[in-house]
């Protein structure tokens, strides 16, 4: 899965990827004055005895994972082993396939998700999620695409135009897109319309971001668009991504998850994850001998 | 590999057998003769209706005057048949559409594959089939018989079956569409946070706009042309009305009455109403494959 020769640029790439790397210095400098939130501090989402199922098939078993606020985490594991089921659990996606259930907690600082008394609409605003195919609204145009999340959830905003603003640049679309914001948000690349997907999610301006493989359909410079961004919104959002391109994990993520037929097998720091794994099943599938 | 040498040629491959190719002949005429027979009816059709009735629309007053009713005097034109059909189809439009794209919704996005949904199909299929003057002889018993609303035959109780005829026909169409909608953006939309409702009506309606409107101008177009849903509950009359409570002419049933008429003047303005009618479907069939060539599913 990995060539052999990339090992030794996987691991200069990890000792960056925990500080910021002094490459991506002004990047992140720029992000932190375009958000300017001062004092917005992030909260951390904590998994405890997760248990998914689809139908009868018990798809998560016994989960539990925090994810420390303003940090990205990464899930890895292959096809199957769970990683999109939980990420759906967290934002309660899970539910709306016909016969899919979860059980065990979910709390977002103190607020569990899972409570009966709360209204999974507003757990939805506060957990934003990016899928893995962008999927812009095709009947509506790059407008109207950022601005779909306040208008769907019904939410008057006195100054629409500045938070359509605000996020395109969030996600480096407005340079792009700022002479045409009447034309079809399908119009655009397929890179294109991953970001107008987040600026859409940022726009609704979650505290967690959860992101389903947000490159897998993407070119690699959109992928690396991506990943740079990923590494920006951190900075004001705990940020959740599953991924199958390890090299990625090993670029974005602070710490990482390895999961194996619904079990979190290991989590932790993703260097060391990747260098030194403390189970022999992560170590085989990050070196790619499995999966 | 590099031990084999014979090359591929036209005799490395068995010879097509002069069975085979017999048998292909044979199959492709056929296929062939099958169709033309299939298109000499719907020529024919065509041919007499043009023959027959287009010469009437020259005639004066054709689409500007009502039916006299006069066996011996002039017959006047089509003008309240024209308007009786459309007022009529107009109502039963306006019932049957809302309640069966509501249906359709229900079936996609609530309903889905459960127990109920399922029997709600079974019975859409089953109305789909149901013969058209079933639908005149229900309304026929539940509200003619009785004088209901005052008095017996009247125009919206015509439209009432022909909306029970329309409706299997949005429902089935509609629900069709409805599934073209790409879950990942109904997961989009929730994902942001909108309930169910909103979904329905800003990203899964909007989508699915024009699907839906080709759907019920077939819909509309079906029921222009049934004559059996109206026979027994508007009956009919020569002058003009906009009155819905009232008997009024429409199409179908002109030409069913002035088809049988003796007199020559009479049969001819029934191939004349005929061809009008064909021409009114096919507009709303025309507009029906414009919107859809034109729509555009992600």
């Amino acid at each position: 899965m990995i060539p052999p020769d990339t090992t030794s640029k996987e691991q200069t790439d990890m000792s960056t990827a925990g500080s910021p790397s002094p490459g991506r210095a002004p990047a992140d400098q720029d992000a932190s004055k375009r958000h300017a939130v001062e004092g917005k501090a992030g909260h951390a989402v904590k998994l405890k005895d997760l248990n998914a199922y689809y139908g009868t098939q018990h798809a998560i078993k016994n989960v539990t994972i925090d994810f420390p606020a303003n940090q990205v985490t990464a899930l890895i594991g292959p096809s199957g082993s769970g990683k999109s089921t939980v990420v759906r659990c967290i934002n309660r996606m899970h539910e709306e396939i016909p016969g899919a259930r979860a059980e065990g907690s979910v709390t977002l600082d103190e607020l569990d998700i899972y409570d009966p008394n709360v209204d999974v609409t507003a757990v939805r605003r506060l957990i934003g999620m990016v899928f893995q195919k962008p999927n812009p609204f095709p009947t509506m145009s790059i407008f109207d695409n950022v601005a779909a999340g306040l208008r769907l959830t019904g939410t008057k905003s006195r100054d629409l135009k500045d938070l359509v603003h605000r996020s395109l640049q969030a996600v480096g679309l407005w340079e792009e897109v700022k002479d045409r914001l009447n034309s079809p948000g399908i119009g655009l690349s397929g890179g294109q319309q991953q970001r107008l997907c987040i600026a859409r999610t940022v726009a609704i301006e979650p505290e967690v971001i959860l992101m389903d493989e947000p490159a897998s359909a993407l070119d690699p410079i959109s992928t690396l668009k991506i990943e740079e961004l990923v590494d920006e919104l951190k900075e004001r959002y705990t940020i959740v991504i599953v991924t199958h391109n390890m090299q990625q994990a090993a670029r974005v993520a602070n710490s990482t998850v390895f999961m194996l037929e619904g079990e979190v097998i290991e989590h932790d720091e993703t260097n060391k994850i990747f260098t030194n794994p403390n189970d022999e099943r992560t170590e085989r599938y990050v070196t790619g001998k499995f999966g | 590999m590099s031990a084999t040498t014979t090359r591929m040629s036209a005799a490395t491959l068995p010879r097509i057998s002069a069975r085979r190719r017999r048998t292909d002949q044979i199959m492709r005429g056929s296929l062939f003769a099958a169709t033309i027979v299939a298109l000499i009816p719907l020529v024919l059709v065509i041919y007499y209706l043009l023959h027959k009735g287009l010469s009437l629309w020259f005639t004066s007053g054709f689409f500007t005057t009502d039916p006299t009713g006069s066996f011996f005097g002039s017959p006047g034109g089509i003008r309240s048949a024209i308007l009786g059909s459309l007022e009529i189809v107009a109502l039963a439009t306006v019932i049957s559409i809302p309640i069966g794209i509501g249906v359709a919704l229900y079936l996609t996005e609530y309903g889905k594959d459960g127990r109920f949904a399922n029997i709600v199909r079974y019975f859409v299929d089953v109305m789909t089939g149901v013969p058209s003057i079933m639908f005149g002889l229900f309304i026929y018993i539940v509200l003619v018989v009785g004088d209901f609303g005052g008095s017996g035959y009247a125009a919206w109780k015509g439209a009432v079956a022909l909306a029970l005829l329309m409706l299997p026909i949005v429902i089935r169409s509609s629900e069709v569409v409805l599934l073209l909608v790409p879950s990942s953006l109904r997961e989009a939309a929730l994902a942001l946070g909108a309930p169910r409702w909103r979904v329905v009506f800003q990203v899964v309606l909007p989508t699915s706009a024009s699907g839906l409107v080709t759907g019920c101008l077939l819909a509309i177009a079906r029921g222009m042309g049934e004559t059996a849903p109206l026979l027994f509950t508007v009956a009919t009359a020569f002058g003009l009305t906009f009155s819905l409570g009232q008997q009024m002419d429409t199409m179908p049933y002109l030409i069913y009455n002035d088809i049988t008429s003796p007199r020559t003047a009479i049969e001819n303005i029934a191939w004349g109403a005929a061809l009008t009618l064909v021409a009114i479907v096919l507009i709303f069939n025309l507009i029906a494959r414009l919107i859809a060539s034109r729509s555009r599913m992600a």
